[in-house]
């Protein structure tokens, strides 16, 4: 099965006997957009860590249909999967620059001005705050230098939690085109919301989690207009948001 | 005092500062990559000069012995613990790295130490045998513990303090030794004599000083190490190798060390266990400057340097004393002044 990036069998995640994430399976095509979508305290950020090697997991995690065992997460970094988590994670004390640099570390310096460049153009605020520190930015700024600093490590696999988490409007919609834009650069994206109207726009295919397990799958278009993703998820209709 | 004397403290404050200097840097180093405060930099610091020592008596030093006791119990240690997760390749690199190379040095020590090859065969066996201690001790001690608290890794660094001091006794016995210094005689400059060697003391320290700027600065494992300070997981996200963090942090302690032991083995008297003074007053010097800032500590240690040597003048007998007590103060006014900066953390 090589047309698919990523391939997740029957994996599960447990803090001590509670199981956050149970029996999950995914299949990411190439050059795909793959949403998960569900409720605060799902499991969708679990899921994202245990794929990156951050939390142990049992089951089976294959890149390219090479499953990726226990490997350390330096080593699935240099496999090409690339994770920006919801807390960013930033260098809050290096400036803005030195934030990028470093996440060209999988090739050494060489890659760095080439990397620059790129992340530059498709991020123009960050070139202009390249020597501030980056615990001096905004929040939307925040979420830029973390897609930059993941973009610098020239990701096959891109995985986003919540990019979209307490940003303004008009950020969201920045966020989410680039997200576009970088599918059509061939880059594979999983993408974890709670914003879930947005994620199923972009998205080629959706799963819906809840309580730690995958309870509906479907193409993004055919669930944005499922019923009862639309009474859950979406706020139409039944107004419960 | 007449200015003569003065100058003349002033002098030796500062060589002694630098080594302080040394010292304190390292410190900063290691607590802010993995958050060990490294009480036994000092023993690191008394073997370089015991070695050098040694070296020039045409003696093979106890270092070289002592490291093939690190490596094999590195060795050991890591096979019993993780023998489950090790490759065969990684286990060839163990190996060649802590059983092949402190063989072969050991026996080139053997070989080439009778023939008194001079300061330079000296220096570079120096580092040859010291360097690799770092990560060695670090791998024994530390590495098993990465998650623990600040206060653990205090434990365990003053636990691998007194059996370096203990092995020390053993490997080198309890005779003092002094070194010939790099550059002997002297140059008047104004009323003051001064000795090429506190000028080399100080050339020395500025490089390495200089050296350490750029590797933070300028380059990408250094930087990668500062990240790592900053963010655990942040830096593993984008690829470092954090159990190699802890390692490269303390080769650089172990190799800074090194230099610091050949400087210091001309200046004064070494015996197994007087690393834990000169380790001390770099603490102090450290802890100044708030165990933060690189060029901070280095000044505030050529202060402790310059108060040691007039105190030393002054009040022979309190020297010590007057050294150690600027700490409380300093204390008690950070203590005082950081109540509200711990809120600030919490809240980001």
């Amino acid at each position: 099965m090589s047309d698919a990036i990523l391939k997740v069998s029957n994996l599960s995640v447990a803090y001590g006997r509670v199981e956050a994430v149970r029996g999950v399976s995914l299949s990411i095509p190439h050059g795909n957009i793959v949403t998960v979508i569900g409720a605060n305290g799902a499991g969708k950020t679990t899921l994202m860590n245990a794929i990156m090697g951050v939390l142990p997991s049992v089951g089976e995690v294959a890149l390219d249909g090479k499953p990726m065992g226990r490997s350390l997460v330096e080593a699935r970094v240099n496999n090409g999967l690339c994770l920006v988590p919801e807390k960013r994670e930033l260098f809050s004390t290096m400036s803005v620059e030195d934030n990028l640099r470093l996440g060209a570390y999988r090739f050494g310096s060489s890659a760095v001005p080439g990397g620059l460049r790129d992340v530059f153009a498709r991020f123009p605020r960050l070139e202009e705050r390249r020597k501030q520190e980056a615990g001096t930015l905004s929040g939307g700024e925040r979420q830029m230098l973390a897609m930059g600093r993941a973009l610098m490590s020239r990701p096959r696999l891109l995985m986003l939690d919540e990019p979209s988490l307490g940003l303004a409007p008009l950020i969201v919609k920045e966020i989410f085109h680039i997200v576009t834009d970088l599918r059509k650069a061939g880059v594979s994206i999983l993408l974890v919301e709670q914003n879930a109207r947005a994620a199923l726009q972009v998205a080629d295919y959706a799963y819906v989690m809840e309580l730690g397990e995958f309870t509906m799958s479907g193409p993004a278009a055919e669930l944005a207009a499922d019923k009862r993703v639309i009474e859950s998820y979406l706020g139409l209709g039944g107004g419960r948001h | 005092m007449n200015s003569t004397i003065a100058l003349f403290l002033a002098q030796d404050g500062i060589i002694n500062g630098a080594i302080y200097a040394l010292v304190g840097v390292t410190l900063v180093l290691v607590f802010a990559v993995t958050r060990i405060i490294f009480v036994p930099q000092g023993e690191l610091i008394a073997w370089a000069a015991l070695t050098v020592a040694a070296l020039e008596a045409g003696a093979v030093p106890g270092t070289a012995y002592l490291l093939v006791v690190l490596g094999a119990a590195a060795a050991a240690l890591e096979l019993a613990r993780e023998w489950r997760e090790l490759t065969a390749r990684y286990l060839l690199a163990m190996l060649a790295t802590d059983l092949a190379l402190p063989i072969g040095l050991l026996l080139a020590v053997i070989q080439l130490a009778p023939l008194k090859l001079g300061f330079t065969f000296n220096v570079i066996a120096t580092l040859a045998l010291l360097v690799p201690m770092g990560s060695l001790i670090y791998r024994i001690a530390f590495q098993p513990l990465a998650e623990a608290t600040v206060l653990v890794l205090l434990i365990a660094a003053i636990g691998v303090h007194f059996a370096l001091v203990g092995l020390g006794l053993v490997f080198f016995g309890a005779e003092g030794v002094r070194t010939t210094p790099l550059l002997s005689g002297t140059f008047p400059l104004g009323p003051l004599v001064v000795k090429w060697q506190s000028v080399s003391v100080l050339v020395v320290t500025l490089l390495v000083l200089g050296g350490l700027y750029v590797f933070f600065e300028r380059t990408m494992m250094g930087k990668a190490l500062r990240a790592t300070a900053v963010n655990r997981l942040g830096a593993r996200l984008v690829g470092v190798p954090v159990r190699a963090t802890g390692r490269i942090a303390f080769t650089l302690a172990a190799t800074i060390g090194a230099v610091s032991g050949i400087l210091i083995g001309s200046l004064t008297t070494i015996y197994y266990d007087s690393g834990f003074l000169i380790g001390l007053k770099g603490f102090v010097g450290a802890i100044l400057a708030g165990l933060g800032s690189y060029p901070l500590t280095a000044l505030a240690a050529v202060f402790v340097g310059l108060l040691e040597s007039y105190s030393a003048f002054f009040a022979s007998a309190f020297k010590e004393v007057i050294v150690f007590s600027i700490i409380i103060p300093v204390l008690l006014w950070r203590s005082l002044t950081s109540g509200t900066h711990h809120d600030e953390d919490e809240e980001v």
